[in-house]
């Protein structure tokens, strides 16, 4: 438990190793902090829009969903929350690898309701040129290097949870 | 780190241990510095974008506030309707009213099933019972009369079982000689609106007609008296009239925040057969099934029962004999919307252009058609412009000095019956804040998308164009509601508080008129004015 919380505690970083993991950890945990909080200050804001135009093999679930007012104030919700408190733990560093895997689901599922496949076509224009790889691909896999090389027990409240965990 | 000569080992050893643990902290609390500049980033945002909308619309129109339904309908006395022409839209006004046939029951069920998106039962079983009986079922074709009568029974529908059902008329004269129907909805088609409305005005009947009001300018003339004179409660079937959007968009002009408004583009587009009404006909239509003298009765020319016959009965819209064409069919529409908004009323003149440029299929009303409105007394001018050969969507345009307002067409941005509001350039009203920077006159200042959080599948053109309208759906306390539906309850509701509806003989009349002076000045290929001494169009 102890060791998916934190990592394991041989990992040792050299000062650039760990400023430029740290950077990223923030950098995304920024990220997600404000998509959450504009959400949740956007009284309109639905994932209806972006469910309608799924594609791929989920877009029957998509579509479920979106159907179901109960379920798509679930799935809402769940969209909200799940990126503002992912988003402030990584950048406070604070229960950072759960928050870590909870993203990368979160960034996986974006990708696969919406992947930029040859042959798939959205009718919302994306703010850039895509082939298979999106930016949601590539954020879940840089969380994937935040899971593995974890920080926040040497910059970030881990640490005092650590600490507060051994005492 | 210093160290000083008298400092005993132990000093050392915690004074290191307090350095150790501080930098310790410091390293733990690091990231709370970027997440102060997020704060206060993020505040900062709020407090601009808060101050923008200030400036804006957004603190003008509550935009949580749509108009609640008015309640307790169903509290007051039980209304006994009668139906006058149960063909598409007669069931549809019928089914509004609460009333469908087990067949409907059952297609609109399965479509559910097979687009969960399909929200069409839902929003008919959810529809509240507003405490009427259909008793009385009038049409030309069996089938259809049949089908209505079948509706009046039927016991799934929303509240409880039907207290009467209805029996079968074939005449009008007939029904509205029945002293137990307190009330007619007229779908006919409008060749036969007026002299059906007067009947039934004269019997004391209220009456609920489909638009256009009628075929002619004096049977609107005659019929505007007559309700008048007998004091019934009247209601034209524009159900825009219970679009959320269009009542914003009044606010919004009201308000002022367009400016003087000096020109006003509608525009109609549909491309395809059945948008074009070349509607299917019945396999069970025959001299046997339908009463087609009756039927031509009031049409100026008449035609013998056969094959012509037949085609004249299904796609009547097709011809001048029974209706006005793209003028009272759709631009009615169009044009009652816009004098929601902007309260024009009738115009003082109109010409019109047009010609058959696509379905040269033996019709005789233009399939694409222009109009041009003036309005010298209030500045304005009021442009038209239909095709039944493009479903290229142009949307609505109330263009003022100082905002444009774009309804439907490209306007909707995905979701229904929305409109947007950008600021003009050369505005004097915004000339400040767009050089602050606080408006920019490329993007919308406001933008109205109801039900934004609704999602509703709607499958064919015809279905679309009309959503696009904001004629199918509309959103009270964020639930999906017919606004037919609320129109018909609109109209019972007046009938029992003595109130005017929202479509009322007064807007009727300015609909009316625009649409036959656009049709008389396209026929004489000439300009037509309005004298409103002599109640003449000359």
């Amino acid at each position: 438990m102890k060791k998916f919380l934190f990592g394991s505690s041989d990992l040792e970083f050299s000062s650039a190793q760990l400023s430029g993991l740290t950077v990223l950890r923030v950098l995304i945990g920024w990220h997600f902090l404000y998509e959450g909080i504009a959400k949740i200050l956007n009284p309109y804001w639905s994932s209806a829009g972006f469910l309608l135009e799924s594609k791929w093999i989920f877009s029957g679930l998509a579509t479920t969903i979106v159907a179901s007012p109960s379920l798509l104030t679930f799935v809402d919700f769940i969209n909200m929350w799940g990126l503002t408190l992912g988003g402030l733990a990584l950048l406070i560093g604070l229960l950072e690898r759960p928050a870590a895997v909870a993203g990368m689901a979160l960034m996986l599922i974006y990708y696969v309701f919406n992947p930029p496949l040859l042959g798939l076509e959205y009718s919302r224009p994306s703010e850039g040129s895509y082939l298979i790889v999106n930016k949601n691909l590539i954020e879940a896999a840089a969380l994937f290097v935040v899971f593995c090389f974890p920080t926040g027990s040497i910059i970030g409240l881990d640490k005092f949870l650590v600490k507060y965990l051994k005492d | 780190m210093n160290e000083s000569a008298n400092e005993t080992p132990q000093n050392k050893n915690s004074l290191e241990g307090n350095n150790f643990e501080r930098r310790e902290v410091l390293k733990g609390l690091a990231t709370f510095p970027v997440l102060g500049v997020f704060f206060y980033n993020l505040w900062q945002k709020l407090r601009v974008d808060a101050l923008k909308k200030k400036n804006l619309l957004a603190d003008l129109i509550s935009e949580q506030d749509a108009p609640a339904i008015l309640s307790s309908a169903s509290s007051g006395d039980h209304l006994r309707l009668g139906i006058i022409g149960y063909g598409g839209r007669g069931a549809h006004l019928v089914r509004s009213a609460g009333f469908s046939t087990p067949g409907w029951n059952e297609y609109a069920s399965n479509a559910a099933k097979k687009n969960k998106l399909n929200k069409q039962y839902e929003t008919f079983m959810q529809q509240e019972d507003l405490n009427v009986s259909l008793v009385g079922v009038c049409d030309l074709f069996d089938v259809r009369a049949e089908q209505g009568v079948d509706a009046s029974k039927n016991e799934v529908r929303p509240g409880p079982k039907p207290l009467d059902t209805a029996k079968r008329y074939k005449h009008h004269e007939e029904l509205i000689g029945n002293d137990d129907i307190d009330a007619v909805i007229i779908a006919t088609p409008d060749h036969w609106h007026s002299k059906i409305a007067i009947d039934a005005a004269n019997a004391g009947k209220h009456v609920y007609c489909e638009k256009g009001l009628t075929r002619t300018t004096d049977e609107a003339i005659d019929l505007y008296d007559t309700v008048k004179e007998t004091g019934i409660t009247f209601q034209l079937g524009h159900q825009n009239r219970q679009v959320e959007a269009n009542e914003k968009a009044r606010q919004i002009f009201e308000q002022g925040l367009l400016g003087p408004v000096n020109l006003v583009e509608l525009t109609i587009n549909r491309n395809s057969p059945s948008g074009a009404w070349i509607w299917d006909i019945h396999p069970e239509g025959n001299s046997n099934t339908i009463d087609w003298e009756t039927f031509q009765e009031p049409s100026p020319n008449k035609i013998p029962f056969g094959e012509d016959a037949l085609k004249r009965f299904f796609r009547w819209r097709c011809w001048f004999d029974y209706g006005t064409g793209l003028s009272g069919d759709l631009f009615s529409h169009d044009f009652d919307q816009v004098n929601q908004i902007l309260n024009l009323g009738i115009p003082k003149y109109a010409s019109a252009s047009g010609g058959i440029y696509f379905y040269k299929d033996g019709r005789d009303v233009p399939d694409v058609f222009q109009a041009t409105y003036e309005y010298p007394d209030q500045d304005l001018t009021l442009l038209i412009s239909s095709t039944l050969s493009s479903r290229h969507g142009r949307g609505n345009m109330i263009m003022g000095h100082d905002a444009t307002m774009i309804l439907g067409g490209q306007s909707n941005a995905g979701s229904l019956g929305g409109f947007t509001v950008t600021a003009d350039s050369g505005s004097s009203q915004y000339k400040d804040k767009i050089d602050s920077g606080i408006i920019n006159s490329q993007y919308p200042i406001y933008s109205y998308s109801p039900g934004s959080k609704q999602i509703d599948g709607i499958t064919s053109a015809t279905a679309k164009y009309f959503a696009s309208k904001g004629l199918s759906y509309t959103y009270r306390e964020g639930k999906r509601v017919d606004p037919t539906h609320l129109h018909v309850k609109d109209w019972v509701d007046s009938i029992r508080n003595g109130t005017q509806p929202r479509c009322d003989i007064e807007v009727a009349l300015d609909e009316a008129l625009a649409c036959h002076m656009a049709t008389e000045a396209y026929q004489k290929g000439r300009r037509i004015e309005w004298d409103p001494k002599k109640r003449k169009l000359v």
